[in-house]
C-alpha cells in the first residue's frame, strides 16, 4: 500500500539517500584517512573501488554468497594498496602520479573483467529492515539499511578510538607527523605506510562491493561516478577525523540523492549543478578554514603534498 | 669513448625507460596469453594501428595534439613545485568560452578575426581557472592538487549546466550543444595533412614552454621557487606573481586545447568535449618527467596507443578496456623505473671511469711543497 | 643533463624500434584514403560491414540491441562484420571510421549513436564517397548531406504507447513514473506516447518524469526509481541506455515495470508487464541486401510496428486479460497504419495547446522529430536535467 508523501518525500528520500549513497564514500574515506594519516596520499582509490566492485559481483555470482564477494573485494583492495605502497616506497617515485596510473589500471582491468558480468544477476547483500514498524512503504524503504552501513559507522568510532588511544594509532600518527622521529623510535616507516595503504585499499574495495552488491546492485561501466577520487577531498573536508568522515559522507550522500528526489515532486533543478554542489561546499570550507601561515589543522605533516 | 661521455647520462635514462617499456610489454603479453589472445599478433597490430601507414601516423598525431597542450597544464606548475591535476576543468571551460565568444560576436567579426579571438578567449578562461587554484594556494594556503580537482568538478557542473541550459542552441535537439560557430570559422587542417592545426599549436606550445622554463630568467626564477621556496623568498623573488603567471599559462594551454577541440572538430561545445583529455594530460606530464620536449614524445606514443585500440578491438575481439590495461602497465612501469634511473646513471659512470685511461698528473714540483692550509679547510 | 639531446635520442631510438617492428609485418595499408588494403584476402565479394557503438555492447540496453542485430547479420552469407565499442562522439569516431575503411576495407558502416552524425559522419562520408554510411537516429536532409549517407530510426514510441496502455490498466495508484536521460525530442516523444497510452485507459493517470542527466548513470537511476516509488508510483518505465537497474529496483520494491530497448523480463519475473524493443536486424538485413545488389536505397528510413522495426515484449504474468485485449486491439490498428498517437487537441503540461484540434500527425511527420514539450498529464519539465 503506497501513500503519497508529497513534500515529505524529499526529506525522506534524503534520509534514504544519505544512508545508501554515502556508504561507499564512508568506506573509501575511512580507508584514505588511514593512508593519509601515515603520510601518504593515494589517488588511485577509484580504480580500487571499481576492482572491488567487479570482483565482489563476480565472486558472488560464482559462489552464490555475497559475503564472499565482499571479502574478495577487500582482498583485491589489499593487493592494489600493496602495489601502491610498494611503488611509492621506492625513492623518487611520485605519489600522485602512481595514484593516477593505478586509477587508470584499476579501471581498465575492472572493465575488462566485468565484460561477462554485465548481464548476469548475482546474489545481493541482504538488508536489515529497520523500518518495519512503519506501515508506509516509503519509510520502510528509507530505513532499509545495509549491514555494511552499520559496519561503517562502527568502524568510524573504532578507528577514531584506535587512532587516539592505542599503540598502533600512535605509531601511525608518528609516522605521519614525522618520519624521522618514527625511525628514531625504531619503526619501519615504509612498513607502517604499507600496512596503512593496504588497509585503505581493503576498505575501498569493500566500498566498491557495496555498489555492485547492494545499491544499485549491478555491475556496469558507469557504476562509479568518481566516488574514489572525490573521497580524497572528503577526507580533507573531514580533517582526517574518522567521525567527521562519517558526517561528511552523509552530507555527500544526501546531496547526491537530492536531485532525483526534488524532480520526483516536480521541482525544477539542474542535475548538473547539484552534482557539483558537494565539491563546491568542500572548496568553500577549505578556503574559509585554511590559511597560508598555519597548515591545515589536523593534516599529517609528512603528507608532503599538503603543506 | 670520451666523446660519448656527455651523452651517457641521457642515454642511460632512455635505456632505463626502454627497459620499463619492455617490462610493460612482457606483462601485457602475459595478460593477453591468460585471456586467450595471441600476444605477438596483438603487438604487431598495435604497431600497425599506431604507425603502420600514413593514415595511422596521422591518426596518432591527431590524438596526440590535445595531449601536448593539456600535459603542459601539469608540467608547467610542476616545475614550480605545484601539483595541478584539474586540467580537465580548464579544458572544458576553455571550450565553452570559445563557443560562447562565437555566440557573442557572431556576424560582428570576420572569419579571420573571430577564430583567433575564440582561441584566445578559451586560453584566457582556462588560464584564469588554474590561476585561481594557484592564487588560493598563496592567499589561503589551500593545496592546489585538491583545489584544482574540486575546481574540475565545479567546472564540469557549470559546463554541463550551461551547455544544456542557458547557452543551448534550441535547434540542437538530440545532442544539446551551443550554437554552432559556423563552418567559415573552423580551424582547418595542416597543409597536405589530415591533422588539424591543433597539432602545430601543441608542438609550438611545448617548445615555447621549454624555452621559457630553461632559457629565460623568468623560467629560472620559477624553477628556483620549485627547488626551494625559502631560498626564493630570501632572494626576494615575487613568488605569488610567478605562481599566478605560471598557473595562468598552464591553464591557458589546457583552455586552448578545449577551444581547439571546439573549433577544429565539433563546431560547438557539448557534452562530448568531456572525454578525459585533461586527465590523460596529467599522466603524460608525469611520464615525461615534466619536461616540455619529452611531452611531445610521450603524447605521440599515447596517441599511438589510443589509435591502435580500435584495431585490436576489431581484429582480436578484445574489449576496449584492454588498451587501458596496457596503458596502466606502461605508466606504472615507467613511474617505477624512476628509482633506477639515478642508480643506473651512477653505475654507468663508474663503469666508464674504470675503463677510460686517465693521463698521469704531472709530478709535484718543489714549489708546490708549500702547504696551503686554506685550501684544506672543507 | 642536456635535454634536447636526450629527447632527440628518444625519438631516434623509438623510430628505429618501431621501424624494425613494422618491417617484419605483412604489407600495411596504402596511404591514399579510399584505397583498398591488402589485409586478409577473403572472397572478393565479401561485404565488410562495420558497427560502431558508443557504449559497451552488452549493456542490456541500447547498444546491446544493435549488437544483437549485428550478430544476426553476421550469419548472412557473404558478409563479414567488424565491431568497435565505447567509441566516444568525438574525433575518435571519425578516426575509427577511417581506420575501418583504410585498414580493413569496410564498405558499409553503421555508426549507432546519435551524436555521431554531425559533424563526424558527414565529414568522413564526404571524404569516402564509395563507402556507405547508415546512421541511427539522424535526420537526413537531401539538400545538405552527402549522397552516401542514410539515416534510419524506429518509431518505438508506438511500443511505448502500448506500454502505457498496459500500465494504465495495471496501475492501482494511478501514478506512473518515467526515468529518462536527457529531455531531447526522441525521449520526449516516448514519454508523451507512454502517457497518452495510459490516459487513453484512465484519463486521470499521471506520469512523473525524472531526468538523470546522462545516458548511463546507474546510481542516479536507482535513486530516481526509489524516489518515484516513494511518491506512490507503481509502474516504471525508462529511456536510458541500460534499463537493468530500474527494472531490478522496481522488482525489489514490488512495483511493476515496462521495459525498453530489449526485453528485461528475465530480471523481473513478477513485475515486468511488457516492453518496447528494437528489431534492428530487420533494418540491417534490408539495407545490406540493397547495398549488395547495388539497388538504390532510401535515405530516410523510418518504421514502426507495422514495418517490423520495433516490437513488443511478451506480456508478463501481472497483465490482465482485459489489458491484453485492449493493447492487442490497438496494436492491430497500428499494424495496419490506421492508428494516430499524436492528434489534436493536445495540450502540454503547462496548459498550452501544442497540437491544434483536428490535426492528426502520422508517425512519419517530421514535426514530431523536433518535439519539445511534455503533454498534459506529465509531471516534470523539459528544463530539468540541463
Amino acid at each position: 500500500m503506497n501513500e503519497t508523501l508529497g513534500i515529505w518525500g524529499v526529506p525522506l528520500a534524503m534520509v534514504g539517500g544519505m544512508i545508501r549513497v554515502s556508504t561507499p564514500y564512508l568506506f573509501v574515506s575511512l580507508g584514505e584517512t588511514l593512508t593519509e594519516k601515515s603520510g601518504r596520499i593515494n589517488l588511485g582509490l577509484e580504480g580500487t573501488l571499481l576492482l572491488g566492485a567487479v570482483s565482489a559481483y563476480g565472486i558472488s555470482y560464482l559462489t552464490g554468497s555475497p559475503w564472499l564477494g565482499v571479502l574478495a573485494a577487500g582482498g583485491c583492495g589489499v593487493l592494489m594498496g600493496a602495489l601502491h605502497a610498494w611503488l611509492c616506497s621506492r625513492p623518487r617515485v611520485n605519489d600522485v602520479a602512481v595514484g593516477i596510473a593505478l586509477m587508470l589500471f584499476g579501471m581498465g582491468l575492472s572493465f575488462y573483467i566485468g565484460k561477462p558480468l554485465i548481464q548476469p544477476e548475482a546474489p545481493l547483500l541482504p538488508a536489515l529492515e529497520l523500518g518495519s514498524w512503519s506501515s508506509i512503504s516509503a519509510v520502510r524503504d528509507a530505513l532499509r539499511v545495509n549491514p555494511l552501513f552499520l559496519l561503517g559507522i562502527a568502524l568510524a568510532f573504532v578507528l577514531r578510538f584506535g587512532l587516539l588511544n592505542t599503540r598502533w594509532g600512535l605509531t601511525l600518527r608518528t609516522v605521519g607527523e614525522s618520519a624521522d622521529t618514527a625511525r628514531a623510535l625504531g619503526y619501519s616507516v615504509d612498513g607502517v605506510r604499507m600496512l596503512a595503504t593496504m588497509a585503505g585499499g581493503f576498505l575501498s574495495g569493500i566500498g566498491g562491493s557495496f555498489l555492485s552488491l547492494y545499491y544499485p546492485g549491478v555491475w556496469n561501466e558507469g557504476l562509479s561516478s568518481g566516488q574514489g577520487l572525490i573521497a580524497v577531498a572528503l577526507v580533507i573536508f573531514a580533517r582526517w577525523d574518522p567521525i567527521k568522515c562519517l558526517y561528511a559522507s552523509l552530507i555527500y550522500g544526501a546531496a547526491g540523492s537530492l536531485g532525483p528526489a526534488l524532480q520526483s515532486i516536480g521541482v525544477e533543478v539542474s542535475a548538473h549543478l547539484l552534482a557539483a554542489l558537494p565539491a563546491g561546499l568542500t572548496l568553500a570550507i577549505m578556503i574559509a578554514t585554511c590559511s597560508p601561515e598555519r597548515k591545515l589543522a589536523g593534516a599529517p605533516a609528512e603528507l608532503g603534498v599538503l603543506n | 669513448m670520451k666523446t660519448l661521455a656527455p651523452l651517457l647520462i641521457p642515454l642511460t635514462t632512455i635505456g632505463v625507460e626502454l627497459i620499463a617499456v619492455f617490462a610493460a610489454l612482457v606483462l601485457f603479453a602475459i595478460f593477453l596469453a591468460v585471456v586467450g589472445a595471441a600476444p605477438f599478433a596483438v603487438f604487431a597490430d598495435m604497431v600497425q594501428g599506431a604507425f603502420g601507414s600514413m593514415f595511422s601516423v596521422q591518426n596518432s598525431l591527431s590524438r596526440a595534439a590535445p595531449l601536448m597542450l593539456t600535459a603542459l597544464c601539469t608540467a608547467l606548475p610542476a616545475r614550480m613545485g605545484l601539483v595541478v591535476i584539474g586540467n580537465e576543468g580548464a579544458l572544458l571551460l576553455g571550450g565553452l568560452a570559445a563557443a560562447a565568444t562565437a555566440m557573442v560576436f557572431h556576424g560582428a567579426l570576420g572569419a579571420g578575426v573571430l577564430l583567433p579571438v575564440m582561441l584566445i578567449a578559451g586560453a584566457i578562461i582556462g588560464g584564469a581557472w588554474i590561476a585561481l587554484a594557484g592564487w588560493l594556494r598563496q592567499a589561503r594556503g589551500v593545496n592546489e592538487t585538491i583545489s584544482s580537482l574540486l575546481l574540475f568538478y565545479i567546472g564540469l557542473g557549470l559546463f554541463l549546466y550551461l551547455v544544456e541550459g542557458p547557452l543551448r542552441d534550441p535547434s540542437s535537439l538530440n545532442k544539446p550543444s551551443t550554437y554552432p560557430i559556423g563552418d567559415a570559422n573552423m580551424l582547418g587542417n595542416l597543409p597536405g595533412m589530415d591533422v588539424h592545426y591543433g597539432l602545430l599549436f601543441g608542438v609550438v606550445a611545448c617548445i615555447a614552454a621549454y624555452v621559457l622554463m630553461e632559457h629565460t630568467t623568468f623560467g629560472f626564477a620559477a624553477r628556483v621557487v620549485g627547488g626551494n621556496v625559502r631560498a626564493a623568498q630570501v632572494a626576494g623573488l615575487p613568488i605569488t606573481r610567478l605562481m599566478l603567471v605560471v598557473c595562468g599559462l598552464a591553464g591557458a594551454a589546457a583552455g586552448l586545447a578545449g577551444a581547439v577541440e571546439v573549433v577544429a572538430v565539433e563546431g560547438s561545445a557539448n557534452a562530448t568535449l568531456y572525454a578525459g583529455l585533461g586527465f590523460a594530460g596529467v599522466l603524460v606530464a608525469f611520464v615525461a618527467r615534466q619536461h616540455a620536449l619529452a611531452i611531445l614524445v610521450v603524447a605521440v606514443v599515447m596517441g599511438g596507443i589510443e589509435a591502435s585500440g580500435g584495431v585490436i578491438q576489431r581484429r582480436h575481439d578484445l574489449p576496449d578496456a584492454a588498451v587501458d590495461v596496457f596503458k596502466g602497465f606502461l605508466f606504472l612501469m615507467i613511474l617505477a623505473s624512476e628509482t633506477y634511473v639515478a642508480r643506473a646513471q651512477v653505475a654507468v659512470q663508474r663503469w666508464v671511469a674504470a675503463r677510460v685511461v686517465v693521463p698521469e698528473p704531472p709530478p709535484p714540483g718543489p714549489a708546490v711543497a708549500v702547504s696551503a692550509p686554506s685550501s684544506s679547510s672543507a | 643533463m642536456n635535454l634536447s639531446r636526450r629527447v632527440s635520442s628518444v625519438w631516434i631510438v623509438s623510430c628505429l624500434v618501431l621501424a624494425a617492428c613494422t618491417k617484419s609485418e605483412p604489407k600495411p595499408a596504402e596511404s591514399a584514403p579510399g584505397a583498398a588494403p591488402a589485409a586478409e584476402a577473403k572472397k572478393d565479394d565479401t561485404l565488410k560491414i562495420g558497427f560502431i557503438y558508443v557504449g559497451p555492447r552488452d549493456d542490456f540496453g541500447y547498444n546491446q540491441a544493435h549488437s544483437e542485430a549485428a550478430k544476426q547479420v553476421a550469419a548472412l552469407p557473404g558478409v563479414k562484420i567488424l565491431e568497435e565499442e565505447k567509441v566516444p562522439e568525438t574525433m575518435d569516431v571519425q578516426k575509427t571510421m577511417e581506420s575501418m575503411i583504410n585498414l580493413e576495407g569496410v564498405k558499409l558502416l553503421f555508426p549507432t549513436s546519435f551524436g555521431y552524425f554531425d559533424p563526424h559522419i558527414l565529414k568522413v562520408a564526404a571524404k569516402y564517397p564509395d563507402v556507405t554510411f547508415f546512421h541511427c537516429g539522424g535526420l537526413y536532409d537531401a539538400a545538405k548531406h552527402p549522397k552516401n549517407v542514410g539515416s534510419y530510426f524506429g518509431y518505438i514510441d508506438e511500443a511505448q504507447y502500448l506500454n502505457g496502455v498496459v500500465a494504465g490498466y495495471t496501475s492501482k495508484t494511478g501514478k506512473l513514473g518515467f526515468i529518462a536521460a536527457k529531455p531531447i525530442p526522441q525521449v520526449l516523444r516516448n514519454v508523451n506516447a507512454f502517457t497518452l497510452g495510459a490516459r487513453s485507459v484512465n484519463p486521470k493517470i499521471t506520469t512523473t518524469v525524472v531526468f538523470t542527466g546522462d545516458w548511463s548513470m546507474p546510481v542516479k537511476e536507482a535513486d530516481a526509481a526509489n524516489s518515484l516509488i516513494d511518491q506512490g508510483v507503481d509502474v516504471l518505465t525508462m529511456h536510458v541506455d541500460s534499463p537493468k537497474v530500474i527494472v531490478q529496483t522496481a522488482e525489489k520494491r514490488g512495483v511493476f515495470s515496462a521495459g525498453y530497448h530489449t526485453s528485461q523480463a528475465a530480471l523481473a519475473p513478477k513485475g515486468y508487464l511488457t516492453g518496447a524493443e528494437w528489431n534492428w536486424s530487420k533494418v540491417y538485413e534490408a539495407y545490406i541486401a540493397q547495398v549488395k545488389e547495388g539497388k538504390p536505397w532510401d535515405h530516410l528510413v523510418r518504421g514502426g510496428l507495422k514495418d517490423g522495426f520495433v516490437k513488443t515484449s511478451a506480456y508478463g504474468p501481472a497483465v490482465s486479460a482485459e489489458a491484453k485485449a485492449a493493447a492487442d486491439a490497438i496494436k492491430a490498428k497500428m499494424m495496419d497504419g490506421s492508428f494516430m498517437i499524436f492528434k489534436g487537441e493536445l495540450k502540454d503540461n503547462k496548459g498550452v495547446v501544442v497540437v491544434p484540434a483536428g490535426t492528426e500527425m502520422k508517425q512519419t511527420d517530421p514535426v514530431l522529430e523536433s518535439m519539445g514539450y511534455l503533454v498534459e498529464g506529465t509531471v516534470g519539465s523539459t528544463g530539468t536535467g540541463s
